[in-house]
């Protein structure tokens, strides 16, 4: 057994760990953290697979950027283990849920059948072209064909930025104003209720 | 090493206008952190669009493409650039006063109008579906927090958010659309969809079909042609009102320039086409009009008028061929003057303290600012189609293009709709000079001078286009011709 078959052996069993223990978890935080494990793990089978920059964007981008985000909204929301998510009740949504998982389950089973089983000879990690999914065919893309979308996109990130700080930034008497006119409209409301 | 910049086209000099745009708005950007200086946004705006159109002028009767086929900056792409950075220039000459009434004036505004128009121009310019798209979002993104941008307000954080989550639906559309073309194309290069367009409709037909559609819908979002129309009375009523002035007009040409790049050049030989854009038209005329009919409020008003002007605008996309074509960007430019000419008196009558732009404030208007009502009246007859306004002209132009093309009974729908649509816009008159209100309830308007600019501005354009409407219908049959 070669080591890099060790490799992906641990790897899978780290991603397919990592993706159950995400889904049985009741804390949303632990859910949050697990799903980061098994990304990493995934990212080691992309890397073995020779797609270096998809691994890396499944660090950089999911692990480091998304799942932040998810971290950052569990934490503001204030969820805990303890609180019922309400996920499980009501016996539509229960059917609902079995019916999606065996759909799901079926298309597995039959993807696995028409493509792995009549190419065997290739084994289950077949080496794609030599470039494939490396950065540079991605970067070279990227800086000649689509150098003015990519220089464009630039300019997006730079005004959601710009847009986000002026929508959010707290001036000095913002708040007393905002609550001032929410006071006003509440009034009217009843004012609207009485008349 | 291969030559990439030459086998590329990699020409700057195709996209100056835009970069000035963004140089203007990075420099606004940085100079809001300095302090005084930061109250220099306006003028340094200023001087970002004047740069602008003057190099976009020199970009006038010379095409060129570059970017591999990216970008044609043609006279239609030219046209469309001029147009823009008179919108916003306008814009933003009716919105210095506004802003500092309601003590939200800060910079980042500028910045934000700068990127935006740039993000038309994008568009406005491309012949790739992914360049469009970016140019869509470059041009809303702004779009969204300029809605929001009282924040103080409850009605204006609602237009802010109601038109993010409306725009990023419809930006989800267009994805898919594009996603879909591209499946059935292998390209998203307009050029190279065109000519192998009979390969593609044979082989990929559905896909094509579906992809079209979903373009269709998501463009339909930005110009608010029905039935995709729902946002646009929310949105116009809680925005700020020259914010309000900017999207009825802005906007909405940057959506019909990319329709005109798509529908009308990339595939122009589904014949499906005709079909909908015929239904869309009758719609988003007649339902713009009636809704417009019981509105209480001038903004949500104009708001409904300015969907049925769209839909006569798509009249003439209907029609296509040059003529009609040409008169859609006739039209184009003269809905601008007038449209903004009565944003302008709306937003200068919304400064007076506890104003909402009801009907009921404009009631003695005659009476306290002659000249202003005055004006107010020239705006809503050119909205109406009265001679000898260009509203007239306009209308004129595009419904005898459409009889002339055989199109008889959509040309009286036409009609019949602007008869309608005399009833709401008269009314705004008669309010202002026939209805009384007690003395003293309302100061009355003091006109500043950047207001006073943008109302002889689009006076004389109303006027002055309505006289003679010669040389911008040979500017506008020169842009069709330059892509058909």
């Amino acid at each position: 057994m070669s080591i890099d078959t060790v490799i992906f052996f641990i790897s899978a069993v780290v991603a397919v760990f990592g993706a159950t223990m995400m889904i049985t978890q009741r804390n949303p935080v632990a859910s949050v953290l697990y799903f980061i494990v098994s990304l990493l793990a995934q990212a080691v089978c992309y890397v073995q697979l020779g797609a270096l920059f998809v691994g890396a964007m499944l660090v950089i981008v999911y692990a480091g950027a998304i799942m932040v985000l998810f971290l950052f909204v569990i934490m503001l929301l204030n969820l805990r283990g303890t609180e019922d998510l309400g996920a499980s009740t009501g016996r539509v949504s229960r059917f609902t849920k079995y019916l999606v998982s065996i759909l799901l389950i079926a298309e597995l089973v039959f993807v696995i059948k028409s493509v792995f089983i009549p190419a065997t000879t290739t084994g289950i990690m077949s080496m794609p072209a030599d470039e494939f999914g490396n950065v540079a065919p991605v970067s070279k893309l990227l800086f000649t064909r689509y150098l003015y979308p990519f220089e464009l996109t630039g300019v997006l990130l730079l005004v959601a930025i710009v847009g986000a700080v002026v929508l959010a930034k707290i001036d000095r008497g913002d708040k007393k104003r905002v609550t001032d006119e929410l006071e006003e409209s509440a009034g009217q409301a009843t004012d609207g209720t009485a008349g | 090493m291969t030559d990439y910049v030459s086998a590329l086209s990699i020409d700057i000099s195709l996209l100056y206008p835009e970069i000035a745009l963004l140089v203007a708005a990075s420099v606004i950007l940085v100079t809001a952190f300095l302090g005084r200086i930061a109250r220099l946004a306006p003028a340094l705006a200023v001087i970002g669009f004047a740069v602008s159109f003057l190099l976009s002028i020199e970009q006038w009767g010379n095409p060129k493409a570059g970017f591999g086929g990216m970008v044609t900056c043609d006279d239609f792409g030219v046209m469309f650039k001029m147009l823009f950075v008179i919108v916003s220039l306008l814009t933003l000459f009716i919105a210095c006063r506004y802003f500092k009434v309601k003590g939200i004036d800060r910079p980042e505004f500028y910045a934000l109008l700068l990127i935006s128009t740039m993000g038309m121009m994008v568009m406005a310019n491309s012949t790739d579906l992914v360049v469009m798209f970016l140019g869509l979002e470059i041009m809303s993104v702004p779009l969204y927090v300029m809605a929001g941008f009282n924040r103080h307000s409850l009605m204006s954080n609602e237009s802010g958010i109601k038109y993010f989550i409306m725009g990023a639906f419809a930006s989800a559309f267009l994805l898919m659309g594009i996603a879909f073309v591209f499946g059935a194309a292998e390209t998203t290069n307009l050029r190279r969809i065109v000519a192998d367009f009979n390969y593609i409709a044979t082989n990929h037909r559905v896909y094509l079909y579906a992809g079209v559609g979903l373009v269709l819908i998501g463009f339909g979002f930005k110009i608010a042609a029905v039935p995709f129309h729902t946002w646009v009375p929310d949105v116009y009523e809680g925005a700020p009102t020259p914010v309000t002035a900017f999207f009825s007009v802005g906007p909405k040409a940057a959506g019909f320039a990319v329709m005109l790049r798509v529908f009308i050049f990339g595939f122009a030989d589904i014949g499906l086409l005709t079909g909908a854009f015929w239904i869309l038209a009758v719609l988003t005329m007649t339902v713009g009009n009636i809704l417009a009919l019981r509105q209480e409020n001038v903004k949500r008003m104009l708001a409904y008028s300015s969907i049925s002007h769209a839909g006569y605008i798509l009249v003439a996309l209907t029609v296509g061929g040059a003529d009609s074509l040409s008169t859609a960007i006739f039209y184009l430019v003269a809905y601008t003057m007038f449209n903004l000419g009565g944003f302008a008196v709306v937003t200068l009558l919304e400064t007076r303290a506890g104003c909402k732009s009801d009907f009921m404030e404009l009631s003695g208007l005659a009476k306290t600012n002659p000249y202003l009502s005055a004006l107010l009246a020239l705006f809503m007859f050119a909205l109406a189609g009265f001679p000898p306004t260009v509203g007239f002209v306009g209308k004129f132009y595009i419904f005898s293009a459409a009889v002339k093309a055989g199109f008889v009974p959509l040309a009286v729908i036409g009609v019949l709709n602007s008869f309608v649509s005399v009833y709401y816009y008269l009314r705004v008159i008669k309010t202002s000079y026939f209805d009384q209100l007690e003395e003293g309830r309302f100061a009355s308007v003091t006109v500043t001078p950047s207001i006073l600019f943008v109302l002889v501005i689009t006076a004389v354009g109303t006027l002055g286009l309505g006289f003679f409407p010669q040389r911008l219908l040979e500017m506008s049959q020169a842009a069709v011709f330059a892509f058909l």
